[in-house]
């Protein structure tokens, strides 16, 4: 079945047997490997992406059903190859993962929130990231990351001179 | 320790070179990798927890779309050898997938290979198995008893180690003491189910006669296993160390499902891989915990000092041994804990059962027997009326008593626990902190503060090896390192193994530059693969500071003390007199000096002025040895591991007796691992680990039925904590350096595992304890303190 999907920005076609997952059609037909499985039932948050700005398991979605929305991958948010978002990088300045794996999904939820309120307090983050299991961090070091990403979002969008 | 203060990149809080490609969603994990003309494995499982196979008919499931091929447990096992067991245990047979008989529900019957991985899952419905159902043995206990089925009938019964250590006067000092108390306590069968399954790709060139390997794996030898499985030379088995894992803390061993797909890439000529799905890894990934009960008994006297313990650890590893008898082994080089008790009987029984294949877990097997130990503690301190920190001061081992051997054959190597132990009590604010807990409890709620000390034995040989099992003679667990300093001055360095999250790279280029002088973020960290690599055991029991810094440490002295020697000759005086500083060599005498680039280019383009007998060249390696590692157990005693962390939690648990939902309301933990070598790395371990151990003590359970069937199958069963489940938790940190580490590191990579189960399972009875009850088992389950607390009101109105 053709498919047509917005990802990245970009418009994308792909021939899909309509049982296949929109994870499996990122990471197979558009070779987007950065959206992981973890555990395919919706639970744990692995294969999280944006689906029109919204954190959405792509393990629970058919690529068919993803016609016409716009789908954000993790490799869709880094400004240009080897530079990263300001999200991206407040993990890298809290070490707000390990093993990686669940960071693409936690990194995408972490976005979305602040994409909405950029003052976020500490329960608003723990609510966005309750979708997303992580076994490495237990947690601490990625609120520490979106915690410390808002602050910079904020600063940034304060005039130079104004208030600090 | 070599080194002095002051470091300039060790313990300072740089960066993890490895987050920049993981947060762009660049990391490297199996299922990332593409082979051309990839083939897909599906498995199909028993659904028996025991059951003879009459006959299997694949015809139907050959005719599948797709699918390529229908491997049986038969045909694997004529061209492949057994799977290793740890213990000399010859008739407990285990082969990839089941020859003749089920031993547990799930266990992977079928591997069917296709164009796809759904075609495969297809076809695998299609495969008939014919099954006659057998007895079969789920309980321990049972299990244990001598009448019971074996699920190994060649093995005769379900034990596979039956082993009693007394050390020291233990009869002598029970009869000795006033006062005795006995009780029961069970770690239920958890495990550390990352969230990256695990997979595997092989592919066969059969003209170079060369198998390459792509896997999650965090396996010590798991190359020799292949070989071995496959009566292949071990040169013949290239394993790529370059691939991300996933996330493991200890499981990630699929010797297997490598074994399968290995097998049918040599067969079919096509790149073949299995990457497990969640049913397939919960069910049959053979990664499940320890799942323990322990029997303890202790002696003591009227002032809270204990001077005896007995324990019993029966532990139920489910249909195959592999290595995981030896977890019961490993908490030997700390069977005491943190205490002075001064002798110990302990008797280790190790039994199968129709349950899934366990595996090493964080810790191996360390975490349980801590929370067997604290529970004693906890005990002793109500029997004789004494604060349960109170008693632990009383009976721990002093700082001026390191190094102190304990009676099993280990040397701690230092601490100082009643330091820890004042600064967590200094910031939590103990006395507040009770007043907290009361008023919480006069408003209706439960609350209880929970206390647990205990030790990371880190960095050791793997004696326990030996120690159970007399034929092995295991007496060194090495680790490498190889630098090299290229032609135009830039340095490259050499991990040889893969890692799942510990950060490794970051490591070694910190001690690397820390050594040379020069900024870790210019150094290139590569990872060959396994036959380009020099020895290696991968990143277990906490040793990759001790071991793999070592070896970079070591390494790295060697280049300078290379560099050094170059440069004495090109300025004609001593060695001695030569000073290393920044990469730049000098001689204050004759005022010469020798750049970085400088020396780098007689080493590389001017064999004429190389002192004699100087290879060319600015490459070295290190291979090192286990530090305190050099001998072989002697009367049931081994020095174990050379270097023991400590922690200590304090915990604060509150939670409504209608509901039973317990919340962490204050975490806080004290934790001397030494010198820190990257703070980021050690704080996310001690977090992840605590976070870990609240699964372990509230959550997480592979349940079986007594039909022998798993019920927590998936992850709305079977539940990890989530943000919600786990507290903002507090580090305070102490650095006792250990003497036997090249800056004074121990290891992290269990911290916080090790200590807070039992730390939550010592609030919670803290808060019922008032109601006359309390939880001897693990883990605590919602239902299970409301049922608890329900049936205790219910009691008291009767």
């Amino acid at each position: 079945m053709k498919v047509k999907l917005t990802i990245n920005g970009r418009q994308r076609e792909a021939d899909v047997e309509p049982r296949k997952t929109l994870l499996d059609t990122l990471r197979e037909d558009f070779l987007l490997v950065g959206s992981h499985a973890g555990c395919e039932h919706g639970v744990c948050g692995a294969c999280t992406v944006l689906i029109d700005g919204e954190p959405s398991r792509s393990c629970l979605m058919f690529a068919v059903q993803a016609d016409g929305y716009e789908i954000t991958t993790i490799e869709g948010l880094a400004p240009a190859p080897g530079e990263l978002s300001v999200v991206q990088d407040a993990f890298c300045e809290t070490h707000g993962l390990q093993c990686g794996y669940c960071t693409p999904g936690m990194i995408l939820a972490g976005h979305a929130l602040l994409e909405r309120n950029d003052a976020p307090t500490r329960e608003d983050i723990v609510e966005a990231i309750s979708g997303n299991i992580c076994r490495c961090t237990g947690y601490g070091q990625i609120v520490e990351a979106i915690e410390f990403a808002a602050n910079r979002l904020r600063k940034a969008n304060t005039p130079r001179g104004g208030r600090s | 320790m070599t080194n002095t203060l002051p470091l300039k990149f060790v313990s300072s809080n740089r960066r993890v070179r490895e987050d920049r490609r993981f947060v762009a969603g660049q990391g490297r994990y199996v299922a990332d990798v593409a082979l051309e003309g990839l083939l897909h494995v599906a498995v199909l499982p028993s659904q028996h927890p025991a059951a003879r196979i009459v006959s299997i008919n694949t015809l139907e499931a050959m005719k599948m779309p797709g699918v390529h091929y229908v491997l049986t447990g038969e045909e694997l096992a004529r061209a492949t050898e057994p799977l290793m067991n740890g213990l000399e245990t010859p008739n407990v047979r285990r082969f990839p997938l089941a020859v003749g008989q089920v031993r547990y529900a799930g266990e992977w019957v079928v591997a069917v290979v296709a164009e796809s991985r759904a075609q495969a899952e297809d076809a695998a419905e299609k495969v008939k198995v014919e099954y006659e159902p057998l007895p079969y043995v789920i309980d321990s206990e049972e299990a244990y008893d001598p009448s019971s089925t074996p699920v190994h009938a060649a093995h005769g019964s379900n034990v596979l180690l039956d082993k009693t250590f007394v050390w020291g006067e233990v009869e002598k000092h029970f009869a000795e003491s006033p006062r005795h108390l006995s009780f029961r306590v069970v770690w239920g069968r958890s495990s550390t189910v990352p969230i990256e399954t695990f997979g595997v790709a092989a592919k066969w060139d059969p003209w170079r006669e060369i198998l390459d390997v792509w896997a999650s794996i965090q396996m010590p030898k798991y190359s020799d296993q292949i070989a071995r499985s496959l009566r292949i030379p071990l040169n013949n088995v290239r394993v790529h160390q370059d691939v991300d894992v996933g996330g493991s803390y200890g499981v990630k061993r699929g010797i297997k499902q490598t074994v399968i797909v290995s097998h049918l890439a040599r067969l079919l000529g096509r790149p073949v891989r299995l990457i497990e799905d969640r049913l397939d890894n919960m069910r049959a990934g053979d990664a499940h915990g320890p799942d323990r009960i322990f029997d303890v008994e202790v002696a003591f006297n009227d002032d809270g000092i204990v001077k005896s313990m007995k324990m019993r650890a029966l532990d139920n590893v489910g249909a195959y041994a592999g290595r995981s008898p030896f977890q019961l082994g490993k908490p030997i080089g700390a069977i005491v804990g943190p205490y002075k008790i001064q002798s110990v009987k302990y008797h280790a029984v190790s039994v199968t059962s129709n349950k899934a294949a366990q595996e090493a877990v964080r810790g191996f097997g360390q975490a349980p027997t801590n929370y067997a130990i604290e529970t004693a503690i906890d005990k002793v301190a109500a029997a004789v009326g004494l604060d349960r920190i109170e008693i632990r001061r009383r009976n721990f081992i002093r700082a001026e008593e390191f190094p102190y051997l304990i009676p099993s054959g280990t040397h701690y190597d230092s601490g100082d626990y009643h330091t820890v132990v004042a600064k967590v009590l200094a910031h939590a604010d103990y006395e507040g902190l009770k007043r907290e807990r009361d008023e919480l409890r006069a408003s209706g709620l439960c609350a209880g503060i929970g206390v647990a000390a205990c030790l990371e034995p880190s960095g050791g040989n793997s004696s326990f090896e030996p120690l159970l099992n007399e034929k092995n003679t295991t007496s060194t667990w090495m680790e490498s390192c190889r630098i090299n300093i290229d032609g135009l001055g830039f340095v490259t360095a050499t991990i040889h193994t893969t890692s799942s999250g510990q950060g490794h790279e970051t490591l070694t280029a910190t001690v690397i530059g820390e050594v040379l002088e020069i900024d870790p973020d210019q150094i290139r960290i590569v990872r060959p693969d396994t036959l380009s690599s020099l020895p290696s055991n991968s990143p277990v029991g906490s040793r990759m500071a001790i071991m793999l810094g070592g070896a970079a440490f070591h390494a790295a002295q060697k280049l300078k003390a290379k560099i050094v020697r170059l440069a004495a000759h090109q300025f004609g005086c001593a060695e001695k007199d030569v000073v290393y500083e920044g990469g730049i060599v000098s001689n204050a005498a004759s005022k010469k000096k020798l750049t970085w680039v400088e020396h780098v280019t007689i080493a590389h383009r001017n064999f004429h002025l190389l002192p004699e007998g100087m290879e060319p060249g600015l490459e070295v390696t290190h291979v090192m040895q286990v530090p305190t590692g050099t001998q072989l157990p002697k009367d049931g005693k081994v020095q174990m591991y050379p270097c023991h962390s400590f922690e200590f939690h304090l915990v604060l648990v509150a939670f409504d007796p209608e509901i039973g939902k317990p919340q962490i309301r204050r975490y806080v933990i004290g934790h001397d691992c030494g010198t820190v070598i990257n703070p980021h790395i050690v704080k996310g371990m001690t977090l992840g680990g605590i976070a870990h151990g609240i699964g372990a003590a509230l959550l997480e359970e592979f349940v079986y039925d007594a039909e022998g069937q798993m019920l927590t199958q998936s992850f709305m069963d079977y539940l990890l904590p989530s943000s919600h489940e786990v507290p903002h938790v507090e580090i305070v940190h102490h650095c006792t350096p250990s003497p036997f580490t090249v800056f004074g590191q121990k290891g992290s990579g269990e911290s916080g595992y090790l200590g807070s189960p039992a730390a939550i399972s010592g609030a919670i009875n803290d808060a019922v304890a008032s109601l006359g009850i309390s939880f001897s088992k693990l883990p605590i389950r919602i239902a299970a303190i409301s049922d608890a607390i329900a049936a205790a009101k219910n009691k008291e109105k009767a």
